[in-house]
């Protein structure tokens, strides 16, 4: 358990403070998620993919709920991750966070906002079209198309 | 996804955690029974496992690390605390006597086990001493280097010789020559056992070293042919069938 605190409390760690910008609710975060997996390690299902990208979904889910003050709404067991690049090493990690950061960097403004509104700050689609003043339609079509064009930039 | 666009924006916001109501409820109902679609909701929340990397960077302070030792530490039993509960759980007594049947079960199959393994490295030892005389007399026997001298009566030219030892429930058959005429050209000598009853049968072919000695050693054999006689003739280099006339040596058991 050490081995994999040391590897990947980072991606945990760095996900949670942003969604809750306090370093003590980050770290509280850090602390279940890590200590949920201690206690059942059967629930990461390895054979569907790397540790770190399943870390970072349910480090944010977790993060989300916090921040909205509710019970753990998701079940982990039934949080299965697929991601093309491999997440393992620190190296592989490094350079898929260049990219992300430069496909991110790349998009149009309006489409990153609402990807980062409905992921980091966990906003429904209707609470961003209120805030913006967008159509519904348009706020999920560029949820949908944002996370779509990361999946395409590691696809290439 | 093919075919299921419909679902398309609805699978991102459900991988977000932000679909609800009637929407949600279709959307799960309908991916019990899709595979592409949970397929392709597994893929979203793979994309936005990557947005999560567009956050890292910071590292956690170092008593993080400690603080989750500790409380590791604290945990009484992950077993205790796992959420799957096994049936024995409430009756931890007779989990207790079960395992310890299991103990003494398995300490007898040990003990049986290791009772067997010396029993056999017993026999292994056993028939390795026999099998390293039984080489070393066939070696002797069998040796081009080893000294055969067959003794005659004082004064008598030397004749050549043949001697067979054959047990017939092995079907084995040792064969020593000594004082043999070299084979004609072209030409060997052939072992004949002769049955009881039927036909010779062939029994190796030699040719004698320049000392005239030759051995044949075990040659394929029918099994549990009784012997009445041994006999030798000359045949082709490779051996015949059927003895070829005259018989030059012949011997019977006593």
């Amino acid at each position: 358990m050490a081995e994999l605190y040391d590897r990947y409390s980072a991606v945990v760690y760095s996900v949670s403070l942003r969604v809750l910008g306090d370093t003590g609710a980050a770290e509280d975060v850090l602390q279940e998620v890590f200590l949920q997996l201690w206690r059942n390690p059967d629930l990461f299902d390895a054979s569907r993919g790397n540790l770190a990208p399943w870390l970072a979904v349910i480090a944010r889910n977790r993060s989300i709920d916090v921040l909205r003050k509710r019970r753990p709404e998701t079940d982990v067991e039934d949080v299965l991750v697929s991601v093309e690049p491999d997440m393992a090493g620190d190296a592989d990690r490094a350079m898929a966070m260049t990219k992300v950061r430069t496909v991110l960097g790349d998009m149009p403004a309006a489409q990153r906002s609402a990807l980062e509104m409905a992921y980091f700050e966990g906003l429904s689609h209707s609470e961003i079209s209120a805030k913006t003043g967008e159509p519904l339609g348009t706020v999920k079509t560029r949820i949908r198309t944002g996370l779509l064009t990361l999946r395409k930039a590691f696809e290439t | 996804m093919s075919g299921h666009e419909q679902f398309a924006e609805d699978l991102a916001l459900l991988a977000l955690g932000s679909l609800q109501g009637d929407g949600r409820q279709t959307l799960e109902k309908h991916l019990q029974e899709c595979a592409s679609c949970r397929r392709e909701l597994e893929s979203l929340r793979g994309d936005l496992a990557l947005l999560s990397l567009s956050t890292a960077g910071s590292k956690p302070p170092s008593r993080s690390r400690e603080r989750l030792i500790t409380a590791i530490a604290r945990e009484p039993r992950r077993a205790a605390s796992a959420p799957r509960r096994f049936w024995w759980t409430p009756v931890p007594w007779f989990a207790a006597a079960a395992l310890a049947l299991v103990v003494v079960f398995m300490a007898r199959q040990n003990s049986a086990l290791r009772q067997q393994i010396a029993a056999m490295q017993s026999d292994a030892a056993t028939q390795q001493v026999e099998l390293q005389r039984a080489h070393e007399i066939v070696s002797t026997l069998t040796a081009s280097d080893a000294l055969r001298v067959t003794l005659v009566a004082a004064k008598a030219p030397p004749q050549p010789q043949g001697k067979a030892i054959y047990v017939r429930d092995r079907s084995s058959l040792i064969f020593i020559a000594s004082n043999m005429p070299a084979a004609p050209s072209q030409k060997a000598y052939e072992l004949w056992l002769i049955p009881t009853s039927g036909a010779p049968i062939p029994a190796g072919v030699f040719k004698p070293d320049a000392h005239g000695s030759a051995t044949v050693v075990n040659p394929p054999l029918p099994s549990g042919v009784e012997a009445k006689a041994f006999a030798i003739t000359i045949e082709p280099e490779y051996g015949s069938t059927t003895p070829t006339m005259p018989i030059v040596m012949l011997g019977s058991g006593e």
